[in-house]
Order: structure tokens, then sequence, then C-alpha cells
């Protein structure tokens, strides 16, 4: 028979690829949402970051005294012996290059800085990101596996105390950060930026004349300074869950569109089958009826 | 002129308003009112309930701690936690403060160490901010009528 089991073949194909188009098409439908829902706490947290970088910053212009010293451990620059580094990475994966791009550039850091320093520590936050540390043989000084698609500011917490408790130890001389920067929905950026000791950022205001302060500048300062890079780090995680669903979404379209592109090309080539099929078929009869007639 | 205020946690702002005419305010050395016109101040907060007042109106907003500054009668709260009194569940408030008192009761057989005892002086505090505002508001306003 001509093709009846290229026929069955290709149909099967379809109906395989088919189903998998509506796969991923719902995980982007899923994944688009949970982007828009990532994005919204994204924003929500922003007017807090950058109130605390204004208060910071007028602070930081008051208690800058000459006498050299710094005035709150966290400040304190020391020569690096040890560096930490704090890897934000998505749980899961199907998401495109996010992860190895995010893990490639992690690993570039600590291959950079490990001839000049005595010793680098990675601590890394969430899964792809730690298994992919724990298979690369790098020194893993702390784990924080899932931090879940939206993650509290409670959540975020106790990396931040760990690695101010490390660094006012003497245990760690400089902590870094690095998490998927959102740039929109197409564009996420591989982002390492310095969170200890804590760079205060730039003032620009005018200072007023009397300012009342209570209680002193130095211990609203030793208040503000952990909620500072408590909020630095719990910002790099939102910003990391929303690349990860905006990635995932592209990710996600891109493969339904192949899947259903795929499905047309088959379809085309079950149709040729078919039809193949079907005209052998008349010939074989017509040429049984020709013979009996004959 | 009146003030502007804006009350903002890591998570997200709870309240925004551009024409406030009185704040009172937890701070961490005892209650502070900001007028318009107050002098630049920077302090930290105590957990308790702050109110805001827009002319006859009044608010009752719970904090959980964090730090104010006022400058050109621009007031900014950066709050570790803050809620309105509408999100106040009076019953698992008392709930807490019923645990919390237990928690300290009994700290020598189910607490271990000073951080626990601490936590639970927190919790204490916290949940009796939230029944003291929770209970005004039956009265309509939220707000103590013997300051209006």
């Amino acid at each position: 028979m001509a093709g009846g089991g290229g026929v069955r073949a290709i149909r099967d194909r379809i109906r395989s690829v088919s189903s998998t188009s509506k796969v991923t098409r719902a995980m982007e439908l899923v994944a688009a949402s949970k982007m828009r829902r990532a994005q919204e706490r994204a924003v929500a947290s922003r007017p807090y970051a950058e109130q605390m970088n204004a208060v910071l910053s007028q602070l930081a212009s008051f208690t800058a005294g000459g006498d050299g010293g710094p005035l709150h451990p966290l400040l304190e620059r020391r020569e690096v012996k040890n560096l930490a580094y704090i890897h934000i990475s998505a749980d899961r994966g199907l998401a495109g290059g996010l992860n190895s791009n995010m893990n490639r550039a992690g690993a570039g850091l600590l291959l950079e800085h490990q001839p000049h320093v005595e010793r680098v520590t990675v601590i890394p936050a969430g899964r792809k990101g730690r298994d992919f540390f724990r298979r690369s043989g790098f020194d893993i000084a702390a784990e924080f596996g899932e931090l879940g698609d939206f993650p509290d500011f409670s959540d975020v917490r106790p990396i931040a105390r760990l690695v101010m408790d490390d660094f006012i130890a003497g245990k760690v001389d400089q902590v870094m950060v690095g998490y998927q920067r959102f740039v929109n929905a197409a564009v996420q950026r591989p982002t390492i930026i310095q969170i200890l000791p804590v760079l205060p950022p730039a003032g620009t205001e005018a200072k007023p004349v009397d300012f009342i302060f209570e209680p002193s500048p130095e211990e609203l300062l030793a208040t503000l300074l952990p909620r500072f890079v408590e909020m630095q780090i719990y910002a790099a995680v939102l910003e990391a869950r929303a690349s990860e669903q905006s990635a995932r979404m592209v990710a996600m379209r891109q493969a339904t569109d192949a899947a259903n592109e795929m499905v047309s090309d088959l379809t085309l080539a079950y149709n040729k089958a078919r039809q193949e099929g079907i005209t052998g078929e008349l010939l074989d009869i017509v040429g049984g009826v020709a013979a009996l007639e004959g | 002129m009146p003030l502007k205020l804006s009350i903002v946690t890591a998570q997200r702002t709870i309240m925004e308003r551009s024409n406030v005419s009185k704040i009172v305010v937890p701070a961490a050395e005892g209650q502070i009112t900001v007028l318009p016109g107050h002098a630049a101040l920077m302090s930290s907060l105590a957990i308790g309930e702050m109110v805001v007042y827009e002319g006859d109106q009044a608010e009752a907003i719970v904090i959980h701690g964090g730090f104010f500054q006022v400058i050109n009668n621009v007031v900014s709260v950066l709050a570790d936690g803050a809620e309105s009194v509408d999100a106040i569940d009076l019953e698992r408030a008392e709930a807490a403060r019923a645990r919390a008192e237990q928690r300290l009761q009994g700290r020598d057989t189910d607490l271990h160490g000073g951080v626990d005892v601490l936590r639970a002086q927190l919790a204490l505090q916290r949940s009796l901010a939230r029944i003291k505002v929770a209970r005004r508001r039956r009265g309509g306003t939220g707000v103590p009528t013997q300051q209006r």
C-alpha cells in the first residue's frame, strides 16, 4: 500500500507536536501573568528604595566627620582578602538563556577575582545557581535553596544578616550580589553590584541648616545601614524574579511558535501523503475494473 | 501650607497624602507632633500608632518601627511595616497578644535565650498597637476623641 504507514506516522507526529504546543502555550500564559505580578512588586518597592537613598545620602553628609575612621562597621573599607558573592538565580529552567547567562557572569566574576584574593566564596540563592556552583566546585559558604516566585522581605533578610555578620566579624572584606536586571520584557541583563562595604549614595541635595536628629546621627546610621543592605538584596531578588518570568514567557512563546510551524509543515506532508494514497487506491480499482471488463 | 506625607515600606507604598494638617508620630524617644513649618528632623520610629489629620478628618495607622524625616513640609516615613485601620484583624491581634503574653510568662520553660524573649516582646508590642487602633475604629474614625 502506498504510504499507509507513513500517513499514520505523520498523523501521530502532528498529534504529539500540537499537544506540546498546548503545553508551551499554557506555560507562556502562566509566565505572563506571573511576570505582571513580579513587575508590580518590583515597582512597588521602588519608593522605599528611593527614599532610603535620599535619607542615607543626607545623613552621610552630616556624619562625614573628618577624623578618618569609619562611622559604622558596615562602611569600613579594608584590603580585600576574602570576597563573598551572592548569586541570585531562578529555581526553575525553561527560561531560554537566562540561567546559563547568569551562571556564566557569576563564575566569570569569581574567576576574575580568584587570583587576587585569598578566598572567594559563593552564596547561591535559587536552585539553578546552587546546582551550577555545586557542580563546578566553587567554595560555597551558605545556600539559600528556593525563594519561591514571590519572595517576601522576610525571606531575604537571612541572606543580608549572614553577610553583614560575616563582614562585621571580619570573615569577608567585600560582598557582591549578582542578579538578572529587568530591562524590559525582552531584555534581561546579568548585573553584579557591591553591597558591602556600603557605598553611601552621593548626596546632591542642599543641607538644611538646622537638622534635628533623634537619636544621634551615628545611631540613626546604625539603624539605617542594615536596612539599606537588606533593601538592596530584596530589590535584586525582585528584579531577578521579574526577569525570570519574562524570559520564560518569551522562551515559551518561541517554543509555541516553532511547534505551530511544525504542525503546519507536517499537515502539508500529511495531506500530500494521504492524497497519494487515495490516488494509488483509485488506480488499483480502475485497473481492477479494466481487467475484469477486458 | 499643608504637609506632604508618604508612608512606604520595602514591599509597597502604604499612604500618600498632600493635604495633611497634623501628624502624630510614634518616634523612638516619645511621641512627636508634626505641624506645618516643622524644623528639619530625622528620627527612628517605635512600634505604635500614627495619626494623620486632614482638616476634620483623622486616620490612624499602625507603624512597626523604622524611621522618618521631615524637610520643608515633606514628611517621609520609611516603616519596617505599616497597616491601615481596615487591614487590622482585631481577633487575630488579640490572639497574637495572648500568645505573646503566654510566651513571656513561661519564658523559662519554652523560650531559649534572649532572642525569643525579644521576639515575643516585639510581637506583644505590635499586637497591642493593632488592638489600640482597631478598638478606636469602632467609634468611627479610629482616632482618640480627646485629641480633637
